[in-house]
């Protein structure tokens, strides 16, 4: 019987599909359904990744899940967001400071930061898709001068499913983000937009010969937000989204992740919708 | 230019709109301003008016009993609400409310359809620039009922 060979960690040498032992340092309620958690390995080890990459989290006796990291690059800590939508999902968002937990990572193709630079950007974000993106915006914001006009336009569920509201703030005044949010519903406290993300389009005045555009969240919503966005112009190269798939390995051995030829965990998450385009109006994909 | 003329044919409602129809519509309207919290018009009403906003923003709303009133789209700037000017029984469906300082044009409905039923040609061209409205808002209002950003099912 011949084994497959176990696939090594570039950085330390480690096999990447064992998870290495961290602890949660602090959890933080950041919606209705999510949880934001620090995380901090139980020996130093070298760790560096870029905007957009994942990790594989493991809830010790129930299983391991697929989460973006979602702090700025550079921190000691791991920062991740967490929906609590399933068995995986339910037993990371309950851990508490000190418990432990495993991280296999960082894993995929992360967003096209320096593609980006000299450029105006649009990020558009859908839900919890806000937290593959903030790396993102970090990044924007700790070098500033080399990005042009930067928008981001944020849909949410309703108002108290908005992720890191304070930050946000921060982000408008400090930063010169040109922050549009939307939700779906809302009562009469919310002196903010109704309706859908597309709609916010029109808050952006673009030059599509020098604007990137990066777009994560459900992926209907992605879908139209795409077709708005080459509709004015934008051309298919020029937009970058998530995908999401259903992850085991996220090294591309078992080919859970596959979407037409390209592996998520491997060849993504993120991509172009020149790549995606054809792919998302698969059906059966 | 007449300021309200200029603010109807600046409004991308009418982008494009031959100045002949832009004349016949201008005849119809008026200049109109909220103030913050003002409800501009109640569900059940008649839908006396349609409006094109230049500033602001209105909140349209439907109020459930024990629930108090929800919002489920908001216009701005260069948007339009009020379409139930044009089909009958030309009654507003739910409430709208301004929900900043708003500046609008105001269409006088029974106006505006006298002018359509007597220039056909008035009455496509406003139904061209309607109908967009409406397959947008249907579409948005089918993505919001998906409840994309809610619990995966
Ligand atoms: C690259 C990547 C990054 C991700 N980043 C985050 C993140 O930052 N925060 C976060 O909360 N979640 C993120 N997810 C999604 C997360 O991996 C899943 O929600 C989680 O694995 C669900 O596992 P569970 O056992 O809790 O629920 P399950 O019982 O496995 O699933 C619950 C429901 O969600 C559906 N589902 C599960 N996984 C996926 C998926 N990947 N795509 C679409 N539907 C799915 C299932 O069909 C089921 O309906 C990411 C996924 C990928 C692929
Ligand atoms: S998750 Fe195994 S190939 Fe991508």
């Amino acid at each position: 019987m011949s084994l497959k060979p176990t696939a090594i960690d570039a950085r330390s040498g480690a096999p990447a599909d064992v998870p290495k032992l961290c602890y949660v340092r602090k959890r933080r309620h950041d919606a209705p359904d999510a949880w934001t958690l620090e995380i901090e390995f139980a020996e130093s080890v070298p760790f560096s990744y870029t905007p957009g990459q994942f990790n594989m989290l493991t809830a010790f006796g129930v299983g391991e899940s697929a989460i973006s990291i979602s702090g700025p690059p550079g921190q000691g800590r791991l920062i991740h967001t967490i929906r609590d939508v399933g068995p995986v999902s339910h037993a990371l968002t309950r851990l508490a400071p000190n418990d432990p937990v495993g991280v296999r990572g960082p894993f995929g193709v992360g967003w096209p930061m320096a593609t980006a630079e000299g450029q105006d950007v649009v990020i558009v974000a859908g839900g919890l898709g806000l937290a593959p993106l903030r790396p993102a915006i970090y990044h924007i914001l700790s070098r500033r001068e080399h990005f042009g006009d930067v928008w981001l336009l944020y849909g949410a569920r309703r108002p108290e499913d908005i992720l890191y509201r304070s930050e946000i703030e921060e982000w408008r005044k400090k930063g010169h983000i040109d922050v549009n949010i939307t939700v779906d519903h809302a009562g009469m406290d919310w002196p903010g937009h109704v309706g859908v993300v597309t709609g916010l389009l029109s808050h952006v005045n673009m030059d599509v010969s020098r604007t990137i555009a990066m777009l994560c969240g459900p992926e209907v919503m992605m879908r139209f937000v795409a077709a708005s966005l080459t509709e004015k112009g934008l051309g298919v190269g020029r937009i970058f989204l998530s995908m999401e798939r259903n992850m085991k390995c996220a090294i591309g051995h078992c080919g859970h992740c596959q979407l037409g030829p390209a592996f998520i965990c491997r060849d993504g998450p993120v991509f172009t919708f020149e790549r995606m385009g054809p792919l998302m109006s698969v059906k059966e994909l | 230019m007449e300021k309200l003329e200029y603010n109807l044919c600046a409004h991308p409602f009418f982008a494009g709109l031959d100045n002949s129809f832009a004349t016949l519509a201008v005849s119809c309207a008026q200049d109109a301003h909220f103030g913050a919290g003002e409800f501009i018009f109640h569900e059940g009403e008649a839908a006396d008016h349609f409006y094109l906003v230049r500033e602001g923003r209105v909140a349209l709303q439907i109020a459930a009993p024990g629930r108090g009133p929800a919002t489920f789209l908001t216009v701005g700037p260069g948007e339009v609400f009020g379409v139930n000017w044009l089909a009958s029984p030309y009654r507003w469906s739910y409430d709208a409310r301004a929900i900043a300082p708003t500046l609008a044009v105001a269409l006088n409905a029974a106006c505006l359809r006298q002018k359509c039923e007597s220039d056909p040609a008035l009455g496509y061209a406003l139904t061209k620039r309607v109908l967009p409205v409406l397959i947008e808002r249907l579409h948005a209002c089918r993505v919001q009922l998906l409840d994309l950003y809610g619990a995966r099912s």
